[in-house]
């Protein structure tokens, strides 16, 4: 199953949504947005999962890359994602990298 | 520009290839592809084996073309690999011949000894499919992880305060109450707990790939099934215990390793590896052939002249550690787990090994030892020998040290062992050991922290067994109680095993608090046993290597029962945390050398200033004087121990103290709780400042301030 992205930016704010799967050979798209993010000198990233299934290793390490290249002030909030993804972020210990939140208003 | 040597030169099948780098060993991504690197010394050909991930039958099988090999190092690069869903395996072929010390068969596949990720054991205790011809899954893995800032502690020894721990044991038990009981994971969701008690460093029994299905067999009685539960058989030198995490069906141990490591690390507590280089998972002539035995048997294996196996470590095989190229793969492999796991020192199990020749004979200046003791990447890693083997090299207070090496202390642990249970002849001994043992190390140079002072370990009996049990109770171990030391200088207090006799059960609390009072004043390293600070019992087993279940698991419920011992614990570890008189770096003088008018460490009996050396006694108290601390460089308390091992209680006149100070009680085994201990800094004064009574078999500590 493929991967799907979209990205939005609004007042420094820039929403990236996911859906699908996020392993090895979909994290390249992903990436492509997290970079087209940070071109945009914003002020906080928002990842929308809701609909994405399943993340594997380099999903994670995508997390940690957007972390990095973001820069340490900007704040990365993961939204709405699946007990299973949730799961293995914390398991990793990659929870305190980013801000976990069920839904973002 | 673009680099001309990332496109293919070679193809097989559907497969882009180019000649690989021969180094460094193992895999390692490169732009566009996957390089693969092996060596033998005696194969003739090797062919590399790639599956989809859990895949029963290989997707291609790519024999080396021969020009890529170099020297005996075979390598190449496959291109386009989709690296996260393969995993990856060697046919080594070559003769057949163990009189001669081969065992080269093309029929097996082999994992690599560098791989860093190891599937086919995801999961813990799932029975493993026997009619795989790939058992132990060499994978691919990323390096990397987000480390931020940390890096390891580097606490100085003589400031260390060791926990030693199994992964599984300390949270498997449902009143762990956590989300994911036995892993990496829920070790996390414990440290606060681990921080109440005070401790600053774990010790963590294997958690290199193992699998614990090896040997495993149903316990005749009661149809369980006995496993290799602890771990001391490696299988993946490289990677660590896939059932350990919770994330191990995922294949993300080595994130959730490192996620434990990271963080333990910010609560100021250090990680040591247990780390066992004497010998593998494949057994003797009978065992499995994962990967050394059919890559290069004869290299990697001590071997008799007739190729048969020796056993110097009690378990079927004998890692060849100071053939030249296995000594590389033991550094290789530390230096990987300091640089990419943070971890700050390693434990090596049967180091004694460590310092034999290839043909067995101890070494005097073995080039393993000096390797590792000299290597710039492991510089401030904490060595720390199991310094005997099970060949009958006995080496503590001689073990080559290199200015580097600590040494599990077996004599520490004998003596407060005997000295506890009352025998006589032991006070001698006794002020060796409590000083950190300058007999053993100072005639070296080495100095107190050489000594990694313990009562109990893992082998052995747990404290509250060592003072309930005569003598050893193995039956379920199903080896008709053969297994398991004799030699457990163990006092059962007057019945074995559980009473409800009150006189027994207060005496067994007050042992283990006598216990864990010496240790905590004497000069070295002090090491702990998971759950022996609550209580933990192993119903009288002292070797329980081979049981998932209550016999290892921690039962959190006891450190409500066992309140008192909790508390206890903790107090006397806040006490030497407040105490530099209590953590030399150096050996004690026997003289003033700071013109307090005491000297640094006294002597002292029933009487003050006349100790009782002689053969009979079983009482003695030392004094530290607080100006001699850190060798005078810091100001501390004066510290008075006293002693009383004898049944019966006896009156200790106690040392005078310079003019200003008084002696305050910290800890009384004898009293009732909660007045056998006080909190570090509220201990209130002792009523008489000339003396007081000992009660029979008890142990106390003053403050002079």
């Amino acid at each position: 199953m493929a991967l799907n992205t979209t990205l939005e930016t609004n007042n420094g704010i820039t929403t990236i949504t996911l859906s699908g799967e996020l392993d090895a050979s979909t994290a390249p798209l992903f990436k492509e947005k997290v970079e087209e993010a940070a071109s945009q000198k914003v002020r906080r990233l928002v990842l929308l999962m809701q609909d994405l299934e399943y993340m594997a290793s380099a999903g994670l390490r995508m997390l940690i890359f957007a972390k990095q290249k973001m820069g340490s002030n900007v704040d990365i909030y993961v939204v709405g994602a699946q007990e299973m993804v949730i799961d293995t972020i914390k398991k990793t210990g990659f929870h305190y990298s980013v801000v976990i939140l069920d839904k973002y208003e | 520009m673009e680099r001309i040597d990332i496109h293919p030169t070679h193809a097989y099948k559907d497969f882009k290839l180019r000649r690989g780098r021969p180094f460094p060993f193992g895999v390692t991504l490169v732009p566009g592809g996957v390089n693969f690197s092996i060596f033998s010394s005696h194969a003739k050909s090797c062919t590399l084996v790639l599956f989809r991930k859990r895949a029963s039958e290989p997707m291609i099988e790519i024999p080396f073309p021969d020009e890529f090999r170099i020297g005996n190092v075979f390598s190449l690069i496959v291109f386009d690999l989709d690296y996260e869903n393969v995993e990856y395996g060697y046919r080594m072929d070559g003769p057949f011949n163990p009189k001669a010390g081969h065992w080269f068969d093309n029929s097996k596949i082999l994992m690599d000894p560098y791989a860093k990720i190891v599937g086919g054991r995801d999961v813990w205790g799932v029975t493993p499919d026997w009619n795989n011809v790939y058992q132990h899954r060499a994978r691919i893995a990323f390096d990397d992880f987000d480390w931020e800032n940390d890096r390891p502690l580097e606490i100085p020894p003589e400031d260390q305060i060791i926990y030693e721990m199994h992964v599984r044991s300390f949270t498997r038990h449902p009143s762990a109450n956590v989300k994911h009981p036995g892993t990496f994971a829920a070790i996390r969701e414990k440290i606060p707990y681990l921080k109440e008690l005070g401790i600053n460093c774990v010790e963590l029994m294997p958690v290199y790939e193992f699998d614990e299905f090896e040997n495993n067999r149903p316990n005749p009685v009661t149809g369980e099934r006995l496993l290799n539960y602890w771990g001391y058989s490696t299988v993946g030198f490289f990677a660590p215990k896939a059932g350990y995490a919770a994330t191990g069906k995922l294949g993300m141990q080595m994130d959730e390793f490192k996620a434990l490591v990271k963080t333990l690390h910010r609560n100021g507590i250090e990680v040591i590896l247990d780390v066992v280089f004497n010998h593998t998972a494949e057994g003797n002539e009978y065992g499995n052939t994962i990967s050394f035995r059919g890559l290069d048997n004869q290299t990697y294996y001590m071997l008799t002249p007739d190729g048969y196996y020796f056993n110097f470590s009690g378990c079927g095989n004998t890692l060849n550690c100071n053939n030249p190229i296995v000594r590389s793969v033991v550094l290789d492999c530390l230096r990987y787990w300091a640089s990419e796991y943070h971890i700050d020192g390693f434990r090596f199990d049967l180091a004694s090994i460590l310092g034999r020749d290839p043909w067995g004979a101890p070494l005097a200046n073995p080039p393993l030892l000096e390797i590792l003791a000299f290597d710039p990447i492991l510089a401030k890693c904490k060595l720390i020998a199991e310094a005997w083997d099970a060949g009958g090299l006995y080496q503590v207070g001689s073990f080559p040290a290199f200015g580097r090496w600590a040494e599990w202390n077996g004599r520490y642990r004998d003596a407060i062992r005997k000295f506890l249970k009352g025998e006589i002849g032991m006070v001698g001994d006794m002020a060796q050991r409590l000083q950190g043992s300058p007999d053993l190390y100072a005639s070296a140079a080495r100095g107190p922290t050489t000594s990694v002072n313990f009562i109990t370990c893992h082998d052995g009996f747990t404290l509250a067994d060592l003072v309930a049990y005569n003598e050893k109770h193995n039956e379920s171990n199903c080896e008709n109680n053969q297994d398991g030391t004799n030699d457990n200088y163990s006092w059962n207090c007057g019945w074995e095993g559980p009473t409800d006799e009150p006189g027994i059960k207060t005496l067994r609390q007050r042992q283990m608090k006598n216990a864990v009072a010496m240790l905590m004043v004497s000069q070295g390293v002090p090491m702990i046993l998971m759950g022996d600070e609550m209580g933990r019992t192993q119903n009288g087993n002292n070797n329980t290597y081979c049981h998932d279940n209550e016999l290892n698991w921690l039962d959190w419920t006891l450190s409500k029962s066992n309140a008192d011992i909790f508390r206890f614990f903790k107090h006397c570890i806040t006490f030497r945390k407040a105490h530099p008189v209590l953590r030399n770096k150096h050996h004690f003088r026997n003289v003033d050398y700071v013109g307090s008018g005491y000297a640094d460490i006294t002597w002292h009996g029933t009487q003050a200033w006349n100790a009782d050396w002689s053969h009979f006694s079983r009482i003695f108290a030392f004094m530290l004087c607080g100006k001699h601390a850190k060798e005078g460089t810091v100001q501390d308390n004066y510290i008075y121990v006293g002693m009383n091992m004898h049944w019966e209680t006896h009156w200790f006149n106690i040392p005078g103290l310079p003019e200003e100070m008084k002696w305050h009680v910290f800890a009384n085994t004898g009293a009732n709780p909660p007045e056998d201990i006080w909190q570090s800094g509220t201990e209130p004064v002792l009523e008489n400042q000339y003396g007081l009574l000992v009660g029979e078999r008890s142990v106390i500590i003053l403050v002079g301030k």
